[in-house]
Parts: structure tokens; C-alpha cells; sequence
């Protein structure tokens, strides 16, 4: 029982309990629900389609995760979506082989580079300039997608190439490869900064980046990472993206994903204040997120009607997560303690 | 709030009152400008650039033809960034007005359609957008919901109602708005002025008094200086961040009205990433996105650089349309580094 208390008094106990609900809603709604089958030696399901829609929002998520861990955030990650796309379907496009895996990795390479050095400009801009990321980040948000039209000229670039094929919507001993990518990346971020002093480094900059700093930490280093980071798994998104559709379409790719990303950070109780994150918290938003906009389909609403599901379950998260519903439900748990009430100045 | 920079002038001019130098210094004195002016300044500069630039370059280009069509097309914008200036003057953000822009036309559009009058309908879809405001205000203020998640809620959950009203786009046929949008008020020559042009500088004019010159307004830049200053000094810090919401809503909902007038119909599809036109707008206005700083008639002018932009590019005819947002951004570097660079001297 303290086990479950203890679960309960989490921050992910909610998103936990809203992924659940979700999920039993769908099963009760079409009872083939939770049916895993293999087909042709691949893994076919309703819950296997949600691992493979996540996959591109969970890499963006972990970047963004990461980030607003340094009390940061990225808005630029659509564009860098779009560009990275762009880049990689352009190159594979103006090929004179484009079916060559060579063809394909050099695409990939040249997208991740590119996207590892936009990131790097959003975290020079953070960092060493000494912008606020929001406006940092809106720069390359703004400009990002002019950029991507421009690599396309305008067009929607469309690719034959089974190879790059293989990132967005191939299989590899039976699971997507997508989900592949998405989860080694996200357990080797999850090691790198939970088993090594990364992670400790990354929220100690969060929480005070000057007296982190003067203890020894090299905030500028890490926040530069970290920024990075963020776009380098942005391009990695974006290459899925545009696989799956075996297209670079400059205006829709990514478009909102910095703002799902962000929303899934949230509602996995990584505090926007920065100073702590959770990337299981992230993982769980993620799933809810995508959860939810396969159920609205599922409950055969129009798929334009998913931003208001999103709107409720948000402002239900974050509503229960607040502080002063916390506090209600605390102090009602536990009667005889009278708890303390923090003297709320400038809440 | 004199500077203490002016006391010295006096002395130099009683002690030298004709050589030459002296009257130089004068010169220089009299120019000089509180810091807090300069990134407005910054925009003026700009704007003026801009269109001597584009007087050299194109015929009719310096006409109040262009002047009047930069004024009537971006009224809505001007509308928009007008409450905006006010929420990051707080410190917060407001992503949820395009959405918003977007509910109210097509509220209009379908009660017009329904055979509602006007003057109903218009107060209606107006208070759509304070009443929005107010749900954000109360998420920020009561639940403690970071600005930045609140009015990302709000954006989905207006963006949502949007396409539960219609999916398709309204015309607009009421015989009102066909006069509003149809009217011309010639002044003088060239100068045409149209009723939601009015409008805009109503507004602003409002904005402009209220910001400035009530007890309100200053409540407002104290609790961007330091809320928790703010508490102490005994101002009204909750019924005022929850205002500011209700004014940028308000703003948003006046917006989509003005953007109904100005497109006659409404479609949900409107206004998206308008929000963040209206924040680049208060951002090259010289409003400071910590809050604490900013002024009305800089978001105007910003507003007003981004509208000569398209103009300038619209006047070119050879440039593709995604140039204009690899311009504002650019732009936007420029002018967050020049603030930067402010800040930096300050200190």
C-alpha cells in the first residue's frame, strides 16, 4: 500500500491514470483494442501504430525535455523538422541514384549534421549571447521554414527510395524500425543522464545557472549541449517525418510539434521553471498525446476536433498537478498533521 | 523619471555658455534619450529605412496609398499586439490569439449566417475572446499554470471549438460588415481610412492611456519589474495578472472581428502562428519578453515594420513569399541582440 501512496503523491500519477483511462476507453469502444497480431513476420495493432506515432514526437520531447530541464525551451524544432526533411529528400532527390543506401546515408548525415549545427546557433544564441531561449528559438522558428522552402523552392519534394523508406515506416525482427530509433535514443539519453552526473549537472544549471557555475559547473558547455542535442534529435524526427510520407513538405512538417513536445514535457510534471525533469514523465505524455488523438479517431469524431480533447486533457493534468490542488488533496489525506502553509509571496 | 544625466548640462552651460564645445555637448544632451527608448527608436529607424529604401527603389512606393493599405491591412495585428504588449509586459506570454481570432470570425460568420443582427452578434464574438481571457487569467493566477502552458491550452481549446462550429469557410453577408469592410474615408488626396482602421487607433489609443496613465497600467510594469515587490507594496497583483489576460483576450476577439471585416468570411484555419506575428511585433517594438519594459506605440511600430516588409516584398515581384519570414527573422535577431546589447551597458 505505501508503495501505491507513494505513487499517488507522484507527478506522474496523473498523466499515468489519464493514459490508463484512455486506453480503457478504447478497448471498451472497440474491444480488439489491445490485439497485437503478427502479419508478413511484422507486429501490426492499434497499440503498435500508437509506439510507431510517437516515435517522432518522443525524440523531439527528449530534446525538449532536456532543454526546458535547463530552464530553456525550444521553439524551433518544427522548422528543424521541416528543414531536416527538406535537406534529406532534396539531396536524395537531385541523386542520380536514389535508391542507393549509400545515397540515403549521406541524405541522413548531411540532415543530422545540419540539424546538430541549428541546434548548436539556438544554444550559441542562449548561451553565449545571452538571449532568452523562447526568442532565441523564435528566431530560427521564424526564419526555419522560409529556410526549408527555400531548399525545396517552394514545392512539395517527393522521393522514390525504398532505403530512406526504411527509417519512417520499415520493419527490423518484426518491430517498426521507427521505434527503434526513437527508443535506443531515448534509453541512451536516459543512462548518459541518469547513471553518470549529467543529469544532476543539467538541472543544477537549471535551478541556478550563476552559482552552478561558480561551483564549477560549465553551465555554457552544458546549455550549448543540451540545444544541440534538441536538434539533433529534431532532425532525426524530421527525417522519419518525411519518410513516412516519403515527402518534404517545407510548411506542414513538424508544424506544432514544438508544441505537443512541449506539452507532453508538461504533462509528464517537468516544470517549465526548469531544475528537474523526468523523462519518464515525458514518455508517458508522449504515449498520452498520441493515445489520445488515435482515440478521437477511433470515436469516429472529426480528427480537425482533436486540439479541444487535447485543450481538456491538458487543463485536467495540469489543473491536478497544481499546486493548490496538491495541497488540497495532501492536507486531506493526512488529517492529524496540520500541514505547513508556505508563505506565498509573489505565487 | 529624470535621469540624473540631465544635471550636469545646466552646469556646463553656465560655465562655458558660447565656446563652440559647449555648445555641442548641448546638442548632444538634448538628443539624448532615456535608454529605455532606444529599441523603440531602434524600430523607428528601421521603419524609416524601410521606406526610403523602398521610395529609391520603386515608383509610387512613397504614396499615401501604401501608407493607408499598411494601416488597414494590419489593423487586426495592430489590435493584436496591443493586448499582447500588455500580458509580456507582466512577464507572461499569450499563444492562444490566433486561435481566438479564428473562433470569433467563425462565431460571426455562423450567427450571421443564422440571420442574427449585428449589433448582437459583434459585442458577442468580442466577449468570446474576454471570456477566454478570463479562463486563462484564472488558470495562470489561481492554479499557477505557467503562462506559457495556460494559453497553449487556450489555443487548442478555441482552435478545437473552431472546427466544432464548421470546418469549411462562411462568407460573411451581413449587410454591416459588407458597409465596415467596404467603406472609405478618403483624407485628402492619396489617404483613405476604413472603419476597422479606426478601429486599430481606438484601440490603441485606449491601450495607450490606460498603460501609461492609470494606477492600472503601472501595476502592470510592476509586476513585470518584480511580482514579488509588487505584493509587498501592497498593489492588487491577482486581480491584475488575471486582467491583462481578459485585455489580450479581449484584443484577440476584437482582432477576429476586424479580421472578418477584412477577409468577409470566417474559416478556422485563420490566424494560425498569428500569435506569434503579434509577439514578433512587441518584440521588435522594443517591449523586453522578461516584462518590466515596453510601450504601446512601440508594438504599433513593430506591427508596422513586419506589414512594409511584405509590402517591400510584395513591390519587388521577384521575391518568393518565404522570404518574408526569413526576413523577420532576421530582423528579429537583429533587434534581440540590439537589446541585448542595451541590457548588457546597463548593467
Amino acid at each position: 500500500m505505501t508503495a501505491w501512496k507513494t505513487f499517488v503523491g507522484t507527478k506522474i500519477f496523473w498523466p499515468v491514470m489519464a493514459l490508463v483511462a484512455l486506453l480503457v476507453a478504447n478497448t471498451v469502444k472497440t474491444t480488439n483494442f489491445v490485439n497485437i497480431r503478427v502479419q508478413d513476420g511484422h507486429l501490426f495493432g492499434a497499440l503498435i501504430d500508437i509506439l510507431r506515432n510517437s516515435s517522432p514526437l518522443l525524440l523531439v520531447a527528449v530534446g525538449m525535455t532536456l532543454v526546458i530541464a535547463t530552464r530553456g525551451i525550444d521553439l524551433s524544432v518544427g522548422a528543424v523538422v521541416a528543414i531536416s526533411g527538406a535537406v534529406a529528400c532534396s539531396y536524395i532527390a537531385s541523386s542520380s541514384n536514389p535508391t542507393g543506401v549509400v545515397t540515403v546515408l549521406t541524405a541522413v548525415a548531411i540532415a543530422a549534421v545540419l540539424s546538430l549545427v541549428l541546434g548548436a546557433w539556438n544554444g550559441f544564441l542562449v548561451a553565449v549571447v545571452g538571449i532568452q531561449p523562447i526568442i532565441a528559438t523564435l528566431v530560427l522558428m521564424t526564419a526555419g521554414r522560409g529556410i526549408a522552402m527555400l531548399i525545396t523552392g517552394g514545392q512539395i519534394t517527393t522521393i522514390n527510395s525504398p532505403p530512406y523508406k526504411m527509417i519512417g515506416s520499415g520493419f527490423w525482427l518484426a518491430v517498426p524500425v521507427a521505434v527503434l530509433i526513437a527508443g535506443s535514443l531515448f534509453a541512451i539519453v536516459a543512462v548518459v543522464t541518469r547513471r553518470t552526473a549529467l543529469g544532476m549537472l543539467i538541472e543544477s544549471v537549471g535551478i541556478n545557472p550563476q552559482a552552478s557555475r561558480l561551483a564549477g559547473v560549465q553551465a555554457r558547455t552544458i546549455i550549448w549541449t543540451v540545444y544541440a542535442i534538441a536538434g539533433l534529435f529534431a532532425g532525426i524526427a524530421g527525417l522519419m517525418i518525411s519518410s513516412n510520407v516519403m515527402a518534404a513538405d517545407a510548411n506542414n512538417a513538424g508544424l506544432f510539434i514544438e508544441l505537443d513536445a512541449i506539452l507532453a514535457v508538461v504533462i509528464g510534471g517537468t516544470s517549465l521553471a526548469g531544475g528537474k525533469f523526468s523523462l519518464a514523465g515525458t514518455l508517458v505524455g508522449v504515449l498520452v498525446i498520441q493515445t489520445l488523438t488515435l482515440t478521437v479517431t477511433i470515436l469516429g469524431v472529426p480528427p480537425a476536433v482533436t486540439p479541444l480533447f487535447k485543450a481538456v486533457v491538458v487543463i485536467a493534468v495540469c489543473i491536478m498537478q497544481s499546486p493548490v490542488v496538491r495541497n488540497r488533496l495532501a492536507s486531506r489525506r493526512r488529517i492529524p498533521v496540520v500541514a505547513p502553509v508556505p508563505a506565498k509571496v509573489g505565487a | 523619471m529624470t535621469t540624473p544625466d540631465v544635471l550636469p548640462t545646466t552646469d556646463v552651460t553656465r560655465a562655458e555658455p558660447d565656446g563652440p564645445r559647449a555648445r555641442l555637448t548641448r546638442v548632444a544632451r538634448s538628443v539624448h534619450v532615456d535608454r529605455r527608448f532606444l529599441p523603440v527608436l531602434g524600430a523607428l529607424v528601421v521603419l524609416v529605412l524601410m521606406f526610403v529604401v523602398g521610395g529609391v527603389r520603386y515608383e509610387n512606393f512613397l504614396s499615401g496609398r501604401v501608407v493607408s493599405n499598411l494601416f488597414i491591412n494590419n489593423s487586426y495585428l495592430i489590435v493584436l499586439a496591443v493586448g499582447m504588449t500588455f500580458v509580456i509586459i507582466t512577464g507572461g506570454i499569450d499563444l492562444s490569439v490566433g486561435a481566438v481570432v479564428a473562433l470569433s470570425g467563425i462565431t460571426a460568420a455562423s450567427l450571421f449566417e443564422s440571420g442574427w443582427p449585428a449589433f448582437v452578434v459583434i459585442p458577442l464574438v468580442i466577449l468570446i475572446g474576454s471570456a477566454l481571457g478570463l479562463v486563462v487569467g484564472v488558470m495562470v493566477r489561481v492554479f499557477e499554470i505557467q503562462p506559457f502552458i495556460a494559453t497553449l491550452a487556450a489555443m487548442f481549446l478555441a482552435r478545437g471549438l473552431c472546427y466544432v462550429i464548421s470546418l469549411s469557410s462562411i462568407p460573411i453577408t451581413d449587410p454591416t460588415i459588407v458597409w465596415l469592410s467596404s467603406t472609405r474615408i478618403p483624407l485628402g488626396e492619396t489617404w483613405t481610412l476604413t472603419p476597422s482602421g479606426i478601429i486599430a487607433l481606438v484601440v490603441v489609443a485606449v491601450a495607450f492611456y490606460v498603460l501609461h496613465y492609470t494606477r492600472f497600467g503601472r501595476t502592470v510594469y510592476a509586476i513585470g519589474g518584480g511580482e514579488s515587490s509588487a505584493v509587498l507594496m501592497g498593489l492588487p497583483v491577482a486581480r491584475t495578472k488575471v486582467l491583462v489576460y481578459v485585455i489580450s483576450g479581449t484584443c484577440a476577439g476584437i482582432g477576429g472581428f476586424l479580421f472578418s471585416i477584412f477577409s468577409r468570411s470566417g474559416y478556422s484555419l485563420t490566424g494560425v502562428g498569428m500569435e506569434l506575428d503579434a509577439i514578433a511585433a512587441v518584440v521588435i517594438g522594443g517591449t523586453l519578453l522578461t516584462g518590466g519594459s515596453g510601450f504601446v506605440l512601440g508594438s504599433v511600430l513593430g506591427v508596422l515594420v513586419l506589414g512594409l516588409i511584405q509590402t517591400i516584398i510584395t513591390f519587388q515581384g521577384t521575391l518568393s513569399s518565404w522570404w518574408t519570414k526569413i526576413f523577420i527573422g532576421v530582423l528579429l535577431l537583429a533587434f534581440v541582440v540590439l537589446q541585448r546589447a542595451i541590457a548588457a551597458r546597463r548593467r
